[in-house]
């Protein structure tokens, strides 16, 4: 394709900034501004008002919450630049986008990938449109860390499987419709026996059960599969290709939770300030406790120069035009300086920043607990601490494998 | 590592080239063995002058390259890989100080025979073993400096001091009133106890309120920079060794334990050269270099220090040997630590920077 002249580029650029302000201006509900979109959260079910539905179909029909996918399956088939403008449009006037969940951040992605032409127009039409929550099927409870030791098991009936098994950690399970599951075809081969499947959350057999977490909330899930028939226009790829179509979803979930939530978290409100409502501080505005003004302090060094990290990462990448090695650390050090982050609040905080609940405890208090509490789980999902330490020795240092 | 424009890579190779060629750990060693007490060797430190080194933060009107901090840092972490001894350092921070400070007259005169490496110079702040700028009991009367100044780096070799005295920077040349009393650190470098009395001094009457502070934030992101080269040295070496070493019939890399370990220092690592890397940038952009000066030296002091020890840990008994180099970066790291800002003293400075 010849390139357009800049001035063309920008010309329709503007063109689309304007269209998008005309569409925001006829569908944009003014009292929903600044609020959030249930959908991309797993911690709720989905009852949506009327006014946030209506919402949702409006930027559904366009294929605006997914700009970037192909139009011909519900997506925008929009360009990147065109999506910036999307996002910043948005942003201007405080709309969320109301498509969103693991449909779109991680499975959609991967189906449009993988799928054939069936599925991947059953399939992505409704994550476009927001009408469809899918769930994750991959860990088991003998199956965490050591994925691909999974064991749930689909036969093969000639027209459909039938699967038995447990799996575990499935976020969102108990309000999700579909499921993109890890199971295994065949128990002689560890990785080239697994297949990537979609179950219906409602077929026979499927039963799932809340986990309550430490923090007190459920957004996982046991979920448990007693002969359950899936027909064999779900399977995605070949019968044994499921452990690469697998890990290839873990990318796009790796993408989507090392980047902007963790860094948001650690520029959150400064230590210090919190501090300072909380303890005494002498005439010159310094901390009269001076032990733990040193553990802020190095607290904030060490996440200021994380921060830095972070961006250099990026940095690196885009003039390499590949993935910095440097990045192999974030997810380590982000998840362990946020724990530290919320342990130093309760220091600041004593035991008034570990109220479980009531009126005596303002929203930031109870929020930083439970999310005190929440955070351990960073440390352990999306690859673990150890994981990571094992995948920077081996494929960063090249330290040999242990055995 | 940060993404650097072409005149970087090509300065930062040359550096890492004659580092690696003609000043490995090996000529440190020689120096050590001289005994002399400048301690380091001059005819290197004049190649450095005339590859540029000496004049990379001067402007080219006085004999420099203007290339900045960034670029002065890239050449002294190469430096630092190899423990090279030189006053490249010390005469850098002593240039910065009279481009702040200095009149006109003065940069003219002094900034080109640094850039040269004509004059050697350094810089005479503290008074006592730690770093504080506020006790400072030097003074200056009718243009005769007095005072003593402790644990000078370099001071050997100098023939121009950067003195700090109770109302501000000072120029002093080698000469009357100028005594110095040899003070051997563990790094086996040139330290001295420098007395003035009534040394003929002349003031640094320009640059900020925060002189000073601002020439020490100079002191500390270079001083960083070698750090992060020692650092990355004594990974490197490390790493290596874990690769070779057998024991168990296996070699060490593969036991778990110290992957672990070294995947911890290769994060703390990459975090260090992040600070150092934005402490030197911010002092070229003029933009919040008080509070990434402070982040880039206790990150480095964090991080050496971690290194250092466990540089020697995991070579065992033979990281304890004067035969192997390991133990040199460890005795040169804590002076490291120990000059322009303690990690207590930085964390100090970084809460007061931030309002706490």
């Amino acid at each position: 394709m010849p390139t357009q002249p800049e001035s063309d580029v920008q010309a329709s650029e503007d063109a689309f900034r304007t269209e998008v302000r005309q569409f925001l201006a006829a569908h944009f509900p003014a009292e929903l501004s600044g609020t959030g979109n249930m959908l991309a959260g797993l911690d709720g079910p989905t009852n949506e008002t009327p006014v946030q539905k209506k919402w949702r179909e409006a930027v559904g029909e366009r294929g605006w919450g997914t700009p970037t996918w192909p139009k011909e399956y519900g997506g925008g088939g929009l360009t990147k630049g065109q999506a910036r403008i999307i996002e910043h449009e948005f942003a201007k006037v405080g709309a969320y986008n109301p498509i969103g969940g693991m449909g779109v951040m991680m499975f959609g992605p991967t189906l449009l990938e993988y799928g054939d032409e069936k599925q991947k127009l059953e399939h992505i039409p409704p994550i476009c449109r927001g009408e469809i929550r899918w769930c994750q099927g991959y860990s088991e409870p003998n199956a965490g860390s050591d994925l691909a030791n999974l064991q749930t098991f689909a036969v093969d009936k000639g027209d459909h499987y039938l699967v038995n098994g447990q799996k575990t950690w499935t976020s969102g399970g108990q309000w999700a419709d579909k499921c993109f599951a890890i199971v295994r075809t065949d128990r002689s081969d560890k990785h080239k026996g697994i297949s990537f499947m979609l179950i219906d959350m409602d077929a026979p057999g499927v039963e799932v059960r809340p986990i309550t977490m430490i923090s007190g909330t459920s957004p996982f899930c046991e979920t448990f599969f007693t002969d359950v028939k899936v027909p064999k226009e779900n399977l995605v790829g070949r019968e044994g290709q499921g452990w690469t179509i697998g890990k290839r979803l873990l990318q796009h979930e790796r993408t989507n939770i090392s980047g902007g939530g963790r860094l948001a978290g650690m520029m959150g409100q400064s230590l210090a300030d919190v501090a300072k409502k909380y303890c005494e501080t002498g005439g010159d505005g310094a901390l009269v406790n001076k032990v733990l003004r040193d553990k802020i302090a190095d607290f904030e060094i060490r996440s200021n120069s994380f921060l830095l990290t972070a961006r250099r990462a990026v940095e690196e990448s885009k003039a390499q035009g590949g993935v910095s090695e440097i990045s192999s650390v974030l997810k380590k050090v982000g998840t362990k300086l946020a724990q530290e982050r919320s342990e130093l609040l309760i220091e600041i905080r004593g035991l008034q920043g570990l109220g479980w609940e009531g009126d005596e405890f303002g929203d930031d208090e109870l929020e930083d607990v439970r999310g005190w509490l929440f955070g351990k789980a960073a440390t352990i999902y999306g690859g673990s601490t150890e994981v990571q330490n094992n995948i920077i020795a081996k494929r960063v240092l090249g330290m040999l494998d242990h055995q | 590592m940060a993404v650097l424009s072409e005149e970087q890579e090509m300065l930062r190779d040359m550096a890492r080239d004659w580092a690696t060629k003609e000043s490995p750990v090996s000529e440190f060693r020689k120096v050590r063995a001289s005994g002399e007490p400048h301690a380091y060797n001059s005819s290197a430190y004049a190649a450095m002058a005339e590859m540029g080194w000496a004049g990379i933060i001067i402007p080219e009107a006085h004999g420099g390259s203007d290339f900045g901090f960034m670029s002065a840092g890239l050449v002294v972490e190469e430096l630092g890989k190899t423990l090279t001894a030189s006053p490249l350092v010390t005469t850098t921070i002593a240039a910065g100080a009279i481009l702040l400070g200095g009149s006109d007259e003065q940069k003219a005169k002094w900034l080109p025979r640094l850039a040269s490496g004509e004059t050697v110079a350094t810089l005479a702040v503290d008074e006592g073993a730690h770093c504080d700028p506020a006790a400072i009991a030097t003074s200056v009367s009718g243009g005769k400096l007095t005072g003593r100044k402790a644990f000078v780096h370099e001071a050997h070799g100098a023939n121009l001091f950067v003195v700090a005295a109770k109302d501000g920077l000072y120029l002093v040349e080698k000469g009357d009133g100028v005594s110095l009393t040899t003070r051997k650190l563990t790094d086996q470098r040139s330290h001295a106890d420098v007395s003035f009395a009534g040394a003929a001094a002349e003031k640094l009457e320009g640059g900020s309120d925060s002189l000073l502070d601002d020439v020490l934030d100079r002191a500390r992101v270079l001083s960083a920079a070698e750090m992060l080269g020692m650092a990355q040295a004594v990974f490197d070496t490390t790493l290596d060794y874990l690769k070779q070493r057998v024991q168990f019939n296996q070699v060490l890399a593969t036991f778990q334990a110290l992957q672990h370990r070294m995947a911890d220092l290769f994060a703390d690592l990459a975090q260090m050269r992040s600070a150092v890397e934005a402490g030197l940038q911010a002092v070229d952009s003029g933009f919040g270099v008080a509070r990434a000066a402070t982040i880039a030296k206790a990150e480095a002091n964090r991080v050496l220090h971690a290194i250092s020890n466990q540089g020697i840990q995991l070579h065992g008994g033979i990281g304890m040997t004067d035969e192997f180099n390991v133990g040199f970066y460890l005795k040169r790291a804590r002076v490291l630590e120990a000059s322009w800002g303690s990690s207590s003293y930085l964390k100090d400075r970084f809460a007061q920077l931030s309002g706490y």
